[in-house]
C-alpha cells in the first residue's frame, strides 16, 4: 500500500473542496425543486461560502513556514503561497458579498453562484500550489471552466453568453498553448516536475531550442490568462459583456493567481534561464503598458476602460518579473495586494450605476455625480487617483516597488516606458473625475446602494486613503513572500 | 534625535481641520453651510499661521543644520522614514504657505459660492501638502507630497475654475505629472546608487559623474516644469487665467517655488558636477524666458494671463541666479521667490477685486479706476513698483542680488538679464494705466465700490511684508544666510573633490 501523502500544507484546498460538495448538496435539497425558493437558497449558501473562505483562509496558517511538498512533490506551499493564496481568498469573498444586491435584482440568484466562485478560488489556491507542470494545468483549467460558466451565468443576456463563448473558446486555445508548451519541455528535460527542472538547468548552460520554444507555449498561455499583450484581445469584450460582479471578480481574482502562477514558473523552474526570457517579458510588459494607456483613452463603457486598465497593469506588474529579481518579486506582491483593493473598490462603485432600476455602463452616465451624490462621487474619485497611481494613494505605492525592482536591474527603459504610460492612463482616470465633477448631472444615479457594496466601498477607499500610514504589514508580509520564493 | 513636533503640527493640522469639515459641516441651509465650512477653513489657517510664527522667532539662524527635526521608521524594509525638518533655506517658504492661505481663503469668501465645503476641504488639504513639501528630509515623503498637491490643485481648477477650466486643469496635471514620474526614476536611481532616501545623508553622498547627469536632467525635468522654463512653460498662462483667484494665487505663490525650491535641496549639492556642467543650458533657457515671455507678456489682452507670462519671467531669474553658484546669487534667488510669492499673489488679488465686480479680465474692459478705487489704486501700484522691482520693495533686492550674482558668474547673462527688468517695468506699466488712468468712461464702472474691509484686510499683510522686505531685507537674508553658504561649501567641495579624482586619474 501507497504511503499516505501529508495532508496538512493542502488542508486548506481539502476543506474547501469538501465545503463544494457539501453545499451542492444542501442548495439541491434545500430548493427542493421550487423556483420561488431560489433567492433564500441563494443568500443562505452565500453565506455559508463566504464562512467557508474565512476557515479556509485560517487554515493556511499551519502552513505559513518553510517550503513543504507534499503529493510526491506535486504541491508545494511557501510564504509565497500562503500570500497569495490570502489575497485569493478574500478576492473570492468579496466577490460573492458584491454580488449578491446584482444578482437578486437581476433574477439570476441561483445558489450555484457563490458555488462556482469557491470552485474557481479552489482552481486558483491549486494553481498557486503547482510544483509541477501537470499539477499547474489542472489547477488552471478548474479555475477556467469555472470562469467560462460564470461569465455566461445570466443566460438569457446575449452579450453574457457571447463573453462566455468567446471566453471559452480563447481560453481552450490558451490551455492548448500550455498543455503543447508542458509536453514540448517534457520531451527535451525529461521531466515536469519544477525542482528537477530548476536542477536540470543550474548545472546546464546550453539550453536545446526545443525547450526554449516549450518555455515560449507555456509563456504564451500564461499571458493569455493574465490577458497580457498581445493575448489581450478577449479581455474588452469579456469584461464588457459579463455581469459586472463576475467582472469584478474576473478582474482580481484570476489576475492574481495567474501572475502569481507566471512569478513562480519563471523564477522558479526556468530562473536560471532568465537570459531567454526576460526580453519576452519585457517586450509584452511594455506592449501592455503602452495598450492599457492609449486604448483605455476613447472607451465610452466603464466596463471596458477598466479592461484595457486591467491590461495596462498587468504591464506594470509584469515590470517586477522582467527584472528577476527577489525586489521584483516583492514589488509584483505589493502590487497585486493593491491591485486588488482598488479594483474591488472601483467595481463596487460601478455596481453602484444604476438608472431607473437598470444598471448603466456608460462613463456619461456619471456626470454631475459629484452633486447628485458626493459620497460615492468622492470615493471614486480615490480609486480614479490611486489607479493613475498618484501619492500619497496606495496605487502609488504598488508602482513605486515594481518600478524601483526595474531600477536595481538596470532596466532603465523599461521604467522611463512604464512611467511614462503611467501619465497618458492618468489622462482617462482623470476623465472620469471630470465627469463627475465638471460636467452637469443629466438624471442621477438610483439610491440607495445596497448595504454590502456600501461596507465594501467604504472599506476599500479607507484602505486606499490610510495604506501610507501604516504600509507595513503588507510591505512585510509581500517581503517574507518573495525571499520564500528565492530561498532555493 | 526628535524635536518638539511642530513642523508635523503645522502639516497635519490643516488635514484635521479638512476633516472636521468633512465629517461635521452639515446643515440642511446651504447657507449656513457654507459660512461654517468658511469659518472652520479659516480659523485653521489662521492658527496654523500663528504656530508657524514659533519658526521665525525661534529658528537658530547660526547654524546650517537642519531644525525641528523628526524622524520615525516609515518602510523600514527600504529605509524610508518619516523625517521631517527645515533650514535656513527651507524656512521662509513654509512661513509663505501658512501666510497665503489664510489670505486666500479669505479672497475666496465671496467669489466661490458653489460648494464651498468641498472648496476649503482642497485647500486645508493643499495646505497640507505644501508645508510638508517644503520640511520633507526624506525623498520619498518629499516626492509624495510634491506629487500629491496636484490632486487638490486638479480639482481646484477643474471645479471653480473659468470657461476652459478642464483643459487648464487636464494640462496642468499631465505637465507636472510627466516631469515628475521621470524624477521619481531619478530618485530610485540614487536610492539605488546610496542605499539610502535621507536627504541629509544623499546630501553628502557623491554619485558618479555620469550618473548625475542623467539624474540631473531627470531632475530638471520635473523642477522646469515647475518653474516653469521656457519652453515648458505653457501650461502656467492657462493654469493662471482659469484658477479661481485664489488658486492663481496659490500657483504663483507657492507651487512654482517648488521648482526653484528643487534646484537648491537637490539638483546643486547632490549633483554638483552635473549642475555645472550643464549651467550654460540653464542660463540659455532662462535668459531666452526671461526677454521672450517678457515680451508675450506685453501683447497680453487679459490681466491674469500677463501676470502669468510676468511670473515666468520673474521665475528666470530665479534659475539664473540659482546657478550663478555664488552667496549673492543663490540668497538672490531665494529672496526673489519669497518677494514673488508675496508680489505675484498680490497681483493676482488684485486682477480677483476687479473681476468679482466686474466678472471680465479684459484689461480693455477697465480704465479710469482711479477716480472710483482710490485706494485699490494705491495698493495696486505698491504691487506693481514690487513686480518691476523698484528700491524700497521686496522685488529690488532680489533682482539686485540676482544681478550681482551674474555679473560675477557672467556678465553676457547679466546683461541680458537686466533687458527683463526693462521690459517688466513695460509691461507692468503699460498694464497699470489701462486699468487705473485715463478718463472714466465705461458706463458700468461708473458704479464700481472700492475695497471692502475683508480686502483690506487681505492686502494689509502683503503690502507691510513687502514693503519691509524692500526697506530692511537683513531680517530675511539672516535667515538663509548660514545654509546657502554651507550649500555652496558642500557644491565647492565635492567640485574639488571630483577634480582631484580626474586629475589623479590622468
Amino acid at each position: 500500500m501507497a504511503e499516505m501523502p501529508n495532508l496538512i500544507p493542502a488542508l486548506p484546498e481539502l476543506f474547501l473542496a469538501g465545503v463544494i460538495m457539501l453545499l451542492l448538496m444542501f442548495g439541491v435539497f434545500q430548493k427542493g425543486g421550487l423556483k420561488d425558493n431560489d433567492e433564500g437558497v441563494y443568500r443562505m449558501v452565500s453565506i455559508l461560502a463566504i464562512v467557508a473562505l474565512f476557515i479556509a483562509g485560517a487554515l493556511l496558517w499551519p502552513s505559513a513556514g518553510p517550503k513543504t511538498l507534499t503529493f510526491a512533490d506535486m504541491f508545494i506551499t511557501d510564504m509565497f503561497a500562503v500570500f497569495t493564496k490570502g489575497l485569493v481568498i478574500v478576492a473570492g469573498a468579496l466577490g460573492i458579498l458584491m454580488s449578491r444586491d446584482f444578482m437578486e435584482r437581476h433574477h439570476v440568484a441561483r445558489f450555484e453562484f457563490p458555488i462556482l466562485i469557491l470552485f474557481a478560488t479552489l482552481g486558483m489556491m491549486l494553481m498557486i500550489s503547482a510544483n509541477d507542470l501537470i499539477s499547474l494545468y489542472m489547477g488552471l483549467e478548474m479555475q477556467s471552466l469555472s470562469l467560462y460558466v460564470m461569465a455566461s451565468i445570466q443566460r438569457e443576456d446575449n452579450r453574457a453568453t457571447e463573453a462566455g463563448l468567446k471566453y471559452f473558446v480563447l481560453g481552450a486555445v490558451a490551455s492548448g498553448l500550455l498543455l503543447y508548451g508542458s509536453s514540448l519541455v517534457y520531451g527535451f528535460a525529461g521531466t515536469t516536475n519544477f525542482d528537477a527542472l530548476a536542477g536540470l538547468f543550474a548545472s546546464n548552460a546550453d539550453v536545446p531550442t526545443g525547450l526554449v520554444i516549450g518555455i515560449v507555449f507555456i509563456l504564451a498561455g500564461l499571458a493569455f490568462k493574465v490577458s497580457a499583450v498581445p493575448f489581450h484581445m478577449w479581455t474588452p469584450d469579456v469584461y464588457e459583456g459579463a455581469p459586472t460582479p463576475v467582472t469584478a471578480f474576473f478582474a482580481v481574482a484570476p489576475k492574481i493567481a495567474a501572475l502569481a502562477l507566471f512569478v513562480r514558473v519563471m523564477v522558479g523552474p526556468f530562473g536560471d534561464l532568465i537570459d531567454q526570457w526576460q526580453q519576452i517579458i519585457i517586450l509584452i510588459s511594455i506592449a501592455s503598458m503602452v495598450l492599457g494607456a492609449l486604448a483605455a483613452i476613447n472607451q465610452r463603457n466603464i466596463k471596458r476602460l477598466m479592461a484595457y486598465s486591467s491590461i495596462g497593469h498587468v504591464g506594470y506588474a509584469l515590470v517586477g518579473l522582467a527584472a528577476g529579481t527577489e525586489e521584483g518579486t516583492r514589488g509584483i506582491l505589493i502590487y497585486l495586494a493593491i491591485y486588488l483593493v482598488m479594483n474591488v473598490g472601483t467595481f463596487a462603485c460601478i455596481l453602484c450605476m444604476r438608472k431607473g432600476g437598470r444598471m448603466v455602463e456608460d462613463i456619461d452616465d456619471l456626470a454631475g455625480l459629484g452633486k447628485t451624490n458626493p459620497m460615492l462621487a468622492a470615493t471614486i474619485v480615490v480609486f480614479m487617483f490611486s489607479l493613475a497611481g498618484i501619492p500619497p494613494l496606495a496605487g502609488f505605492f504598488g508602482k513605486l516597488y515594481v518600478f524601483l525592482a526595474a531600477v536595481e536591474a538596470g532596466l532603465f527603459v523599461l521604467a522611463i516606458i512604464g512611467v511614462v504610460t503611467s501619465v497618458i492612463g492618468a489622462f482617462y482616470y482623470l476623465r472620469i473625475i471630470k465627469v463627475m465633477y465638471f460636467d452637469d448631472p443629466i438624471d442621477s444615479l438610483d439610491t440607495p446602494i445596497g448595504k454590502e457594496l456600501t461596507l465594501v466601498i467604504a472599506s476599500t477607499s479607507f484602505i486606499i486613503v490610510l495604506f501610507f500610514v501604516y504600509p507595513t504589514p503588507i510591505l512585510a508580509g509581500a517581503a517574507t513572500a518573495a525571499a520564500s520564493l528565492f530561498a532555493g | 534625535m526628535t524635536d518638539f513636533p511642530l513642523l508635523s503640527i503645522l502639516t497635519f493640522v490643516p488635514l484635521v481641520g479638512a476633516v472636521l469639515i468633512l465629517a461635521f459641516i452639515r446643515d440642511d441651509d446651504p447657507e449656513v453651510e457654507a459660512r461654517n465650512a468658511r469659518f472652520t477653513a479659516l480659523w485653521t489657517s489662521i492658527a496654523v499661521f500663528l504656530v508657524s510664527l514659533v519658526l521665525w522667532f525661534n529658528f537658530d539662524k547660526t547654524t546650517a543644520e537642519f531644525q525641528w527635526v523628526e524622524k520615525v521608521e516609515w518602510m523600514p524594509a527600504f529605509g524610508i522614514s518619516y523625517h521631517m525638518g527645515v533650514d535656513g533655506i527651507s524656512v521662509l517658504f513654509v512661513l509663505l504657505t501658512t501666510l497665503l492661505v489664510p489670505i486666500c481663503i479669505l479672497a475666496s469668501w465671496e467669489a466661490i459660492k458653489e460648494r464651498v465645503k468641498e472648496y476649503m476641504i482642497c485647500f486645508l488639504i493643499l495646505e497640507t501638502f505644501m508645508i510638508g513639501m517644503f520640511s520633507a528630509l526624506d525623498m520619498m515623503l518629499f516626492y509624495i507630497f510634491f506629487e500629491a498637491v496636484l490632486i487638490p490643485m486638479f480639482i481646484i481648477i477643474g471645479i471653480w475654475g473659468g470657461k476652459e477650466r478642464v483643459y487648464a486643469a487636464f494640462k496642468m496635471f499631465l505637465y507636472t505629472l510627466l516631469g515628475s514620474v521621470l524624477m521619481l526614476i531619478a530618485m530610485l536611481a540614487m536610492y539605488y546608487d546610496a542605499g539610502t532616501t535621507d536627504m541629509t545623508v544623499l546630501l553628502t553622498h557623491t554619485f558618479p559623474s555620469e550618473m548625475q547627469k542623467w539624474m540631473w536632467l531627470a531632475f530638471f525635468a520635473s523642477f522646469a516644469i515647475k518653474v516653469p522654463m521656457w519652453p515648458v512653460h505653457t501650461w502656467l498662462p492657462d493654469a493662471h487665467v482659469q484658477a479661481p483667484t485664489a488658486g492663481s494665487v496659490i500657483l504663483a505663490g507657492v507651487l512654482l517655488k517648488f521648482g526653484g525650491y528643487g534646484f537648491l535641496r537637490f539638483s546643486l549639492p547632490m549633483m554638483p558636477e552635473a549642475s555645472v556642467y550643464f549651467t550654460p543650458l540653464v542660463y540659455t533657457l532662462s535668459v531666452i524666458a526671461v526677454v521672450y515671455t517678457s515680451l508675450v507678456a506685453l501683447a497680453q489682452e487679459d490681466m491674469k494671463k500677463l501676470i502669468a507670462y510676468s511670473s515666468i519671467a520673474h521665475m528666470g531669474f530665479v534659475t539664473i541666479g540659482t546657478f550663478t553658484l555664488n552667496v549673492q546669487g543663490v540668497e538672490g534667488a531665494i529672496y526673489q521667490m519669497l518677494s514673488h510669492g508675496v508680489v505675484s499673489a498680490a497681483l493676482f488679488l488684485c486682477v480677483g477685486v476687479v473681476y468679482d465686480r466686474m466678472h471680465t479680465r479684459d484689461i480693455d474692459a477697465y480704465g479710469g479706476l482711479v477716480h472710483r478705487m482710490p485706494a485699490y489704486a494705491i495698493a495696486f501700484m505698491v504691487f506693481t513698483m514690487a513686480s518691476i522691482g523698484l528700491p524700497g520693495t521686496g522685488g529690488f533686492v532680489g533682482e539686485v542680488l540676482v544681478l550681482v550674482g551674474a555679473f560675477k558668474a557672467n556678465s553676457w547673462v547679466a546683461a541680458l538679464a537686466m533687458l527683463g527688468v526693462i521690459l517688466g517695468a513695460a509691461y507692468m506699466l503699460f498694464l497699470y494705466r489701462r486699468i487705473i488712468f485715463g478718463e472714466l468712461t465705461k458706463e458700468n464702472l461708473m458704479k464700481i465700490k472700492d475695497m471692502s474691509r475683508r480686502e483690506w484686510a487681505i492686502f494689509a499683510p502683503l503690502l507691510i511684508i513687502t514693503i519691509w522686505m524692500g526697506v530692511y531685507p537683513v531680517v530675511f537674508l539672516d535667515f538663509m544666510h548660514v545654509s546657502v553658504e554651507n550649500l555652496l561649501n558642500q557644491v565647492q567641495t565635492s567640485l574639488a573633490a571630483s577634480t582631484s579624482v580626474q586629475m589623479a586619474g590622468q
